[in-house]
């Protein structure tokens, strides 16, 4: 494993986005990273800037508006660069599924690479989501070393 | 930033010189200090506030319309999804106005059980915005025991009907679950240390020099001003208006000899001991729900088609809510109009904002609790009339 990849999966640098989720999965994401569950034992850095991202966490179903501002966040964010969808309509739209303004799971959008399921997805769901998306992290990092 | 001619900016107030340059400073939709999208233009001239336009519709997704396409029972579950932090109440208030359109009577016991629950969110929703507003003011300690502490409630939520956020347990008619004796004795032991650990983090609120600094004073909203901006919950009750949707009485709320907390102040700091003050209230109120809930049914069915239309308001942790809802007696409703709290804020929080500097931007922002997803309706302004 090279020094750079190894750097990165120490510390995971993620990056939120509201995409019109019900705050549910937002507030779990935030208690996430408060002291019952801790996020941060696995380096996870809550982050607002997108140039400092590796990781763009989205929660939410994403509507017409605000496609544009995901779609700008994912390409703000430098390579290699893995997207969680979190919660059932960001995967899917869910119950969202014939509210007029969505588009019915962010991976319409952009790129996902890994899927959260749950509403709202429980603190240990996200932190296993963004672990599993480590594995993703290293494989792209690996690539674009090579 | 950029330098803009403001003469093209729609909707400016009347201290803009139109004759000069101002810049603008955008906040959002992006924004670390809120984790939900808004955007807000401040138009500022050297460090000082002088118009904000806010620009909505991030969120937007069109949930009214979801309500006239769902069967009237499914819509149980979209309202609760309107926002995550005060789902319960949300649908609670739907139920109501369908209970009211088919002339369902609710069990007494059912209204007790949803006051124990309405005040349970608003314990959730206070403690998570006490928390993120000591994050807003740079506190990451105080925002990280407060959470330790928000726990508890969740854990209780988890106990009665197996989620954290959704309680889900709403139904037209009355409640899906019943609060048993050993989980009531369980809700009491856990209000009972919550209410130890509030009253250790008491001297931090009251007394903190760093924290009075940074919120005496900041975002003054005086009462007339409130009243005539249409300001609801924590942010006029810390103008010292007593407006206050309980008092009408709705569910168990007449029994309860509940008065709503009221500070002075006028400004962020005494909507901070509002919501503070509101945290032991609520643990009060649950306890006394509990010594008074009667013994009985919990669930009075009816399933009469919605024929007819009503109104509703009742009190969110935010404020009032306001549910108008019209069935033409079949399973799908024609109409459910939802207003809420935080866009009858809006306009008040624009006004608080004007004249201070950037770095209050925060706290300002933070002080009347904005929750955007509930904010999303299509709502129609008049300015200048």
């Amino acid at each position: 494993m090279k020094t750079m990849t190894k750097a990165r999966l120490k510390s995971p640098w993620v990056l939120h986005f509201d995409c019109g989720s019900c705050n549910g999965c937002d507030i779990e994401i935030l208690a996430a990273l408060t002291p019952k569950f801790d996020a941060e034992r696995f380096g996870i850095v809550n982050i607002g800037d997108p140039k400092q991202a590796d990781m763009l966490l989205v929660t939410g179903p994403s509507n017409k508006r605000n496609q544009r501002v995901l779609k700008n966040l994912y390409e703000q964010m430098p390579e290699p660069k893995v997207v969680v969808a979190i919660g059932e309509c960001a995967c899917t739209g869910a119950i969202f599924h014939n509210c007029p303004n969505t588009n019915g799971g962010i991976d319409k959008i952009i790129p996902v690479d890994v899927y959260v399921p749950g509403c709202a997805a429980r603190p240990e769901q996200i932190v296993d989501g963004i672990v599993l998306a480590l594995q993703k992290l290293a494989e792209k990092s690996e690539k674009e070393a090579d | 930033m950029k330098l803009i001619d403001v003469g093209d900016v729609i909707g400016m107030s009347e201290n803009v010189n139109t004759n000069k340059k101002y810049s603008v400073l955008p906040f959002g939709p992006q924004h670390p200090v809120l984790p939900e999208p808004i955007h807000l233009k401040f138009i500022v001239d050297e460090e000082k506030i002088i118009d904000v336009l806010p620009n909505l519709g991030y969120v937007h997704r069109g949930i009214e319309r979801g309500c006239e396409l769902n069967d009237y029972k499914r819509n149980i579950w979209l309202t609760e999804r309107i926002c995550g932090i005060c789902n319960y109440i949300h649908g609670a208030t739907y139920c109501a106005a369908i209970e009211k359109i088919t002339d369902t009577e609710v069990p007494v016991r059912a209204k007790y059980l949803r006051t124990i629950w309405g005040e349970l969110g608003r314990l959730q929703s206070h403690l998570l915005w006490l928390g993120l507003f000591a994050d807003a003011i740079g506190f990451e300690s105080l925002f990280m025991q407060i959470w330790r502490d928000r726990e508890i409630v969740l854990t209780l939520n988890e106990k009665t009907n197996g989620h954290r956020i959704h309680l889900a347990t709403n139904m037209i008619g009355g409640a899906r679950k019943d609060i048993d004796d050993s989980l009531e004795n369980e809700y009491k032991k856990d209000l009972n240390l919550l209410r130890k650990k509030m009253d250790a983090l008491k001297p931090v609120f009251y007394k903190d020099s760093a924290i009075k600094q940074k919120c005496e004073g900041k975002g003054i909203l005086s009462k007339n001003k409130a009243r005539f901006l249409g300001a609801t919950g924590p942010t006029i009750r810390g103008s010292g208006l007593k407006e206050d949707a309980r008092l009408t009485g709705y569910e168990a709320y007449g029994q309860l000899d509940f008065k709503p907390v009221v500070y002075e102040g006028e400004d962020s700091y005494s909507r901070m001991l509002v919501r503070f003050d509101e945290v032991l209230q609520s643990i009060d109120l649950i306890e006394k729900a509990f010594d008074q809930m009667p013994e009985g049914p919990i669930l009075n069915k009816n399933d009469k088609f919605p024929m007819g239309h009503t109104v509703i308001r009742t009190e969110q942790p935010r404020g009032e809510v306001f549910y108008y809802v019209e069935g033409n007696g079949t399973n799908k409703l024609t109409r459910c109009k939802i207003r809420t709290p935080t866009a009858s804020n809006i306009p008040a929080l624009i006004n608080m904002l004007i004249g201070y500097e950037v770095s209050d931007i925060p706290t300002i922002v933070h002080s009347i609790d904005p929750c955007i997803s509930c904010t999303e309706r299509i709502v129609y302004v008049r300015r200048n009339e």
